[in-house]
């Protein structure tokens, strides 16, 4: 049985519709990140299922039961918030134990589950604090803190860490990721950060102006993006993307009149309108002679430590490489890339939706979601 | 701004000095007639410098005004009006901030025009309800001939009648129901974050444990600042009770007993007496400013969340 099922979910404000039927499954002990630009509607659909706004149409279920007319506090779900929400008149130990002392446990029990948590998020020493007193990073721990202590069936985070700063960010990441393997509980995780998503994420859930572009491991939704949406999305750098046609003579012929050398491995394809991309780790550097050698020129380079990026131009197209080569690279020098045909993704212009190539690109694809 | 010269320096000083002194004044001469002997205060030109009849002018107005008892109903009204307001103005602020309801436009709009139409301005209609609170109700059986159903169908004439008049609830109500607190309470409540609401619903609480537990104890400042405004504004209230109580001995409050104790026509003009009762009426008030004045500033202007 899945811990949270959503069912063809829509929401609708007056008469603009924000979320567009979404159908998910979330198994037990998972960890979900919905992840899209912001107003895509994935803090809406969280919400939805937090019992914090109607659900217009649709059903969303906990634990196999349907929560539509449920207040809040019958879902069984804790919740995160961006801004912490914390009482700001009550001490740490008050903030956390507030949802107990709520459901009437007695004081003495409710002090020993207050002090346990406070422990597992190391905030003893800070429990007669009032939240003013505290650091951002303290008060996102009280926040967590707070959902934790009142044993929930789901955690729902919502975009949690954009108030911190970036080294916190990463230090938080990785204390939420070790929370949810010691507590196990299933998890649903809102942001439109792809690093925080992919890093924290055992699948994800791409939204884009209220639909759903994909469901998938994050390696999934990197090395197969289901829509040019998410191939645009997802990476950074972002993938090249390229619009136009493959033609007869082995070349693809993009928008602003320029040709790329690409054949392509599906004759099927030719003349059709499309967008094709290829991720730039996989746009290798090759000598002008090689076999099936694109010639560029470069533009600029990007130096990022381990390697460097080179924005070049291969006849009106932009084709970003990530390049581990120590060589000069000036502008205006011409330069070579090949691409393996297998690494192409191929997207249909009319629906924006993947188009398959066949068992050679699903078989080197299937190798790098593996790896 | 900041402005820092010698001669700008000067000038608000001097600007603020004059403003300390036309602000003081008044109350300087208050407490120097009050401290006069009956010869002294005739004086012209009147002498600027305070004496030693202080107290005996003090007890003098006490029993002439018989301030006793009148203090005593003076508190009771200022006391009552204040929580009244207070209670009222928290409420029906969160009423109209954190429900969703479909007059909830309305309801605010209704309260907002009542700040257009102070006391003052429906004095009349506010006396006759006072005088029969229960006016409305008999207007409305009478207008859809319940009244007349009634006492032919039985005999019995209905005849609603609620007399405030020389009452401590008449001389309360009139002065509870404006919307002044109602807006200082919209505001704050305003600023609150929606999140802060949503994270209550998460953990389980309902709106009342809501407005209790975090409402009440986050408004705290505003809470004393509206206090003090109401404690003093109703104490000084003056056309309202002279309206509402004929049965001065009983119901009158300090404020009208001013007018008992300035000398009559034809009578002693002892001016000391009557300073030095207006000294004892404006203490209250002024205890309570200056004991609060560090939470109404606090609670007017800044919002320390």
């Amino acid at each position: 049985m899945s811990a949270i099922t959503l069912k063809s979910v829509k929401k609708r404000y007056q008469k603009s519709l924000v979320v567009h039927g979404v159908d998910a499954e979330i198994e037990q002990g998972e960890f979900v990140v919905i992840l899209g630009p912001s107003g895509c509607g994935k803090s809406t659909l969280l919400r939805m299922i937090a019992g914090l706004e109607d659900i217009t149409e649709g059903e969303i279920l906990i634990g196999g039961t349907v929560v539509n007319k449920l207040e809040p506090r019958e879902r069984g779900c804790a919740m995160v918030f961006q801004n912490y929400a914390l009482y700001p008149h009550m001490s740490v130990a008050q903030n956390i134990g507030y949802a107990l002392k709520v459901a009437g446990m007695p004081r003495a029990e409710r002090d020993g589950k207050v002090a346990k948590v406070a422990k597992s998020v190391s905030l003893e020493a800070y429990l007669d604090r009032k939240p003013g007193e505290l650091s951002g990073g303290q008060r996102q721990r009280v926040a967590m803190a707070r959902a934790m202590v009142r044993e929930p069936k789901v955690f729902l985070f919502d975009e949690p860490f954009s108030n911190l700063d970036a080294k916190l960010r990463v230090a938080m990441r990785a204390e939420v990721r070790n929370l949810h393997r010691s507590l196990g509980v299933t998890s649903v995780f809102v942001t439109h950060d792809q690093t925080e998503a992919m890093t924290l994420a055992d699948r994800l859930i791409i939204m884009n102006s209220g639909i759903v572009e994909q469901i998938g491991k994050p390696s999934e939704v990197y090395h197969r993006p289901a829509s040019l949406f998410v191939a645009d999305f997802i990476g950074s750098p972002a993938m090249n993307l390229v619009r136009g046609h493959f033609a007869q003579d082995g070349y693809f012929r993009h928008g602003k009149g320029g040709m790329i050398h690409l054949p392509t491995i599906a004759p099927a394809l030719i003349s059709q309108e499309v967008s094709i991309g290829v991720r730039p780790e996989l746009v290798r550097r090759v000598s002008a002679t090689a076999k099936g050698a694109i010639a560029a020129v470069v533009d600029y380079t990007e130096e990022l430590g381990a390697a460097r990026l080179i924005y070049a131009d291969a006849d009106g197209s932009r084709i970003i490489s990530v390049d581990t080569a120590t060589d000069a690279l000036g502008t205006g020098m011409p330069i070579h890339f090949a691409i393996d045909p297998a690494d192409l993704h191929v997207f249909s212009h009319d629906t924006g939706r993947r188009i398959e190539l066949g068992e050679a690109q699903r078989a080197a694809t299937q190798t790098r979601i593996n790896a | 701004m900041i402005e820092r010269s010698p001669i700008f320096d000067f000038i608000t000083y001097a600007a603020m000095v004059l403003g300390m002194f036309l602000v003081l004044v008044p109350f300087w001469i208050t407490l120097v007639a009050g401290s006069q002997s009956l010869q002294e205060v005739s004086q012209v030109p009147l002498n600027l410098w305070p004496s030693t009849h202080l107290l005996e002018n003090i007890q003098a107005a006490w029993t002439r005004a018989d301030l006793g008892p009148k203090m005593v109903n003076s508190f009771i009204v200022a006391v009552g009006v204040t929580l009244g307001k207070i209670v009222l103005a928290a409420l029906s602020a969160f009423a109209i901030v954190f429900f969703n309801f479909r007059a909830r436009m309305l309801c605010f709009w209704v309260i907002f025009i009542t700040l257009m139409l102070p006391l003052e301005v429906r004095i009349v209609p506010t006396y006759s309800i006072a005088a029969n609170a229960l006016l409305p109700f008999q207007v409305i059986l009478d207008t859809f001939g319940i009244t007349g159903l009634v006492e032919t169908l039985s005999g019995i004439r209905i005849g609603l009648e609620w007399n405030l008049l020389n009452s401590y609830t008449g001389l309360i109500l009139p002065l509870v129901a404006t919307a002044t607190g109602t807006f200082l309470y919209r505001q704050f409540f305003m600023t609150i974050p929606d999140e802060l609401v949503e994270a209550s619903k998460m953990d389980g609480s309902g709106p009342m444990r809501f407005f209790f537990e975090v409402l009440l104890p986050l408004s705290r400042t505003n809470m004393l600042a509206l206090a003090t405004i109401m404690f003093v504004s109703s104490w000084n209230q003056y056309l309202w009770p002279l309206l509402i109580t004929t049965d001065r001995a009983n119901f009158g409050t300090v404020v009208m007993q001013l007018k008992a104790l300035i000398p009559a026509q034809n009578g002693t003009p002892d001016w000391n007496v009557t300073m030095a009762g207006a000294l004892i009426i404006m203490l209250p008030p002024l205890l309570v400013v200056a004991l609060m004045q560090r939470w109404f500033v606090r609670g007017l202007i800044s919002r320390d969340k």
